[in-house]
Parts: structure tokens; C-alpha cells; sequence
């Protein structure tokens, strides 16, 4: 009869299946894995959002300090709004700080570019939940073709 | 005239040959299953085919992930595009490699094994003493070794698959700096379960059930020779890689093509 070894084995063998079918699953069809570290909140409205993704990351200068955590149509004048997620290491920006949607390379993927706005007595600090007033929506292509040949007609 | 009656003979043997395969495959299993028998011998089994395999399996799914990020790196970066080397890490693993680098993989290490071993079997004349003593070899040696291999190969290549994606995930985000998110952002954003995983899960599928086919009936009816059990491995891996490549080319066309 077989021994207890090889029982045991199959049955980490099946297991191990099941598992990778579960990566596979959650994994890589759809999300379910979060970021690392202590994050704080913060939405923006924008008017389009183009290729903008849950995920997508946010970045100032370059430097990548969060991430895109839902993207949701407002239901009162039907404007997307971001849910950021921004690491809690950088917890000072100023609410006069601007917020634009980029694209990295010609073809690349939609980021979101954080400029940081001026301090003076007036201006308060960003904190959880708070809306980033200033932005800028995505370019969309057939749009800025649009306005170029209507400005081309008009002269 | 001769060769007009080679290639005659040459059709009659290949059809019959089909045709005792068609009937082993049956006799094996439409039998009245004993699940109290036979499932202890389908344990063993796997353990031989599944388990033994799993080295070869996780080893090679690592590196081809691994050369996948790498090459497709090197193009995608030239049009600003890395972001999206999961999405093709993720794609090309789950419909294409996973299935068919199992399935070549799986006929070499244990289609050939069982070949050799149930063609040594009918050597030995093992087979023609099981029936001497009122056990049918088609239920006692075939039945179990079949479905072992049906039941192993989608696990296999389901862990081909998730060590392969691991893989690129290692060369491309930890060595390549493609950024962490994008990399399973946009991979999560185009693969679907049903479309991509599940396909391929069937495709292997129909895979296990052609390679172990083959390999078990190359052995049932090897002749009982050591040349002809040589010839018969042979044969079991030249015939199984073929006809899972043309295979593939069929079932990529049904699920993919339209």
C-alpha cells in the first residue's frame, strides 16, 4: 500500500495547485493587493480623466509617493473624482499645490504629476480627505485636433 | 505497384492503430470504477507523474518568465512602453507557454516514463500474469496512470504559469525597475479569469489528456522487445510534442482566433 510520504506529498502537490490557481485569481485578474506603509487620503475632481487607472501612481518630480486608490463619477455634476493615496512620509503640501494628469513617453502610461503650490501665512496644509482644488484633466488627442483646426479656420 | 501496396499497408496499420488505441482508452475508462481499489493506485500515480515532475516544472516556468521580461523589455523600451511588460509577461505565460511548455515538458519527463515502464511491463510479461489471474490490466495499470496524468498536467501548468509570472516580476521590477504598480496594474487590467486563465486551463487540459493517451498506449502496445520499447519511447515523445503544437494551433484559433 502506498506510505504515508507519498500521501502527504500529493497532497502538498494539490495544495500547491489550488494556491497558484488563487494568485492566478486574485493576483492577476483583478486587484486586491494594496501598498506598503502608512498612506493618507486626498480627492481630486478632475473633468476628464483619460487613461487614468486605479493603481496608476502619483508622482512629484518624478519621485513616485502614492498611488490612485478608486476612481468615482460624482453623482451631482458627473465629474470624475480621484481617491489618492499618498504615503504619509510626505504629509506637508501646501492646498495650493496643483495636480495634473501626464503621460509618460508618447505612448506610455497616464500618471498623476503633484506640483507643489507656494506657503505663506493664508495657505493651509493638505491633510486626510481634503479636495486638491487646482487641476488639470487629461489631454485627449481628438480634442486638441479639434481646437487646432478650428483655430486654423478661423484665420 | 510495391509502393502503392506500402502505402496501403501503411494506412490500414496506422488506422488500426488508432483504433486499438480508441478501444484501450475505453476499456481503461468506461470500466465500472472501484473507488475503493483504485483510488489508492491513482495516489501513487500522481505522486510519480505529478509531484516528481514539479521540480522540472517550477524550474523552467521560473526561467522562461524571467527570459520573457528580459527580451520583452528590451523592445517595449524603445517605444516608452515597460509599463506594460506585465501585461505581456502575464499573457503570453497564462495563454500560450503555460499550457504548451507543460505539455512538452510533462511528455518528456513522465510520458516517457510510463511508456517504458508499461511497455516494460508487457516485456516482462507482468501484463499477461494480471490476466492470468483475472485482473484486468486495462483497470489495475492503465486506469490509474490516465487519470493521474489528466488530473496532474492543468496543475502543473497552472504552477508554471504563477512561478513564470513571479519570475518576471523579479527581473522586471526588482532588477529592470519597471515600476512595481504599473507592472500589475495594467496586467490586473487585462487578463481576465474566464478569457485568459480558464483557457488556459482547459487547453492543458485537452493537453494531459492527448500526451498521457499517447503515452500509455505507445507502451500497452510496444513490442516486447528492448528495441521496440526504445522505439515506443521514442515515439510517445515525437507523437505527443506534435500533437499538442497542432493542437494548440486548433484550440488557440477556437478560443482566441474569433
Amino acid at each position: 500500500m502506498i506510505s504515508k510520504k507519498v500521501e502527504l506529498l500529493v497532497g502538498f502537490f494539490v495544495a500547491l495547485g489550488i494556491a497558484a490557481l488563487m494568485f492566478l485569481a486574485l493576483n492577476v485578474a483583478s486587484s486586491g493587493m494594496s501598498g506598503s506603509g502608512e498612506t493618507y487620503n486626498l480627492y481630486a475632481k478632475f473633468q476628464n480623466i483619460g487613461g487614468l487607472k486605479v493603481r496608476s501612481s502619483i508622482k512629484v518630480g518624478g519621485v513616485v509617493i502614492g498611488r490612485v486608490e478608486e476612481i468615482k463619477l460624482d453623482t451631482e455634476d458627473y465629474a470624475p473624482v480621484a481617491k489618492l493615496a499618498i504615503d504619509a512620509k510626505y504629509n506637508n503640501f501646501p492646498d495650493t499645490s496643483s495636480l495634473s494628469i501626464l503621460t509618460s513617453g508618447l505612448l506610455g502610461e497616464q500618471y498623476l504629476g503633484l506640483e507643489p503650490g507656494f506657503i505663506d501665512e493664508t495657505v493651509g496644509i493638505l491633510g486626510e480627505g481634503d479636495f486638491i482644488e487646482d487641476t488639470k484633466s487629461a489631454l485627449v488627442l481628438e480634442e486638441l485636433i479639434g481646437q487646432f483646426l478650428f483655430s486654423q479656420g478661423n484665420e | 505497384m510495391d509502393w502503392i501496396q506500402n502505402l496501403g499497408r501503411n494506412t490500414i496499420e496506422r488506422f488500426t492503430a488508432i483504433g486499438r488505441a480508441t478501444f484501450m482508452l475505453i476499456g481503461a475508462i468506461v470500466a465500472k470504477p472501484n473507488l475503493v481499489k483504485g483510488f489508492p493506485l491513482f495516489v501513487q500515480q500522481v505522486y510519480v507523474i505529478g509531484v516528481l515532475s514539479l521540480v522540472i516544472i517550477v524550474v523552467s516556468g521560473l526561467f522562461i518568465g524571467m527570459v520573457l521580461a528580459l527580451q520583452g523589455y528590451t523592445v517595449l523600451v524603445d517605444y516608452g512602453a515597460e509599463d506594460s511588460l506585465g501585461q505581456m509577461v502575464s499573457l503570453s505565460l497564462l495563454r500560450e507557454l503555460g499550457p504548451v511548455v507543460t505539455a512538452l515538458l510533462f511528455a518528456g519527463r513522465a510520458g516517457s516514463a510510463l511508456t517504458a515502464e508499461i511497455g516494460l511491463m508487457k516485456a516482462t510479461e507482468q501484463l499477461t500474469s494480471l490476466e492470468m489471474m483475472a485482473v484486468d490490466p486495462l483497470r489495475r495499470v492503465v486506469a490509474p496512470r490516465f487519470w493521474a496524468g489528466v488530473f496532474s498536467m492543468p496543475i502543473l501548468a497552472i504552477l508554471f504559469s504563477s512561478v513564470g509570472l513571479l519570475g518576471g516580476h523579479l527581473v522586471g521590477v526588482e532588477w529592470l525597475g519597471v515600476d512595481h504598480g504599473s507592472f500589475w496594474s495594467i496586467m490586473q487590467a487585462s487578463v481576465q479569469f474566464e478569457g485568459d486563465i480558464l483557457n488556459g486551463i482547459i487547453k492543458s487540459f485537452v493537453f494531459a489528456i492527448v500526451v498521457t493517451w499517447i503515452a500509455i498506449f505507445r507502451g500497452y502496445d510496444a513490442i516486447p522487445t528492448s528495441e521496440g520499447i526504445s522505439q515506443a519511447t521514442t515515439q510517445t515523445v515525437v507523437q505527443s510534442s506534435l500533437a499538442v503544437l497542432g493542437l494548440d494551433f486548433v484550440l488557440t484559433a477556437l478560443m482566441f482566433g474569433g
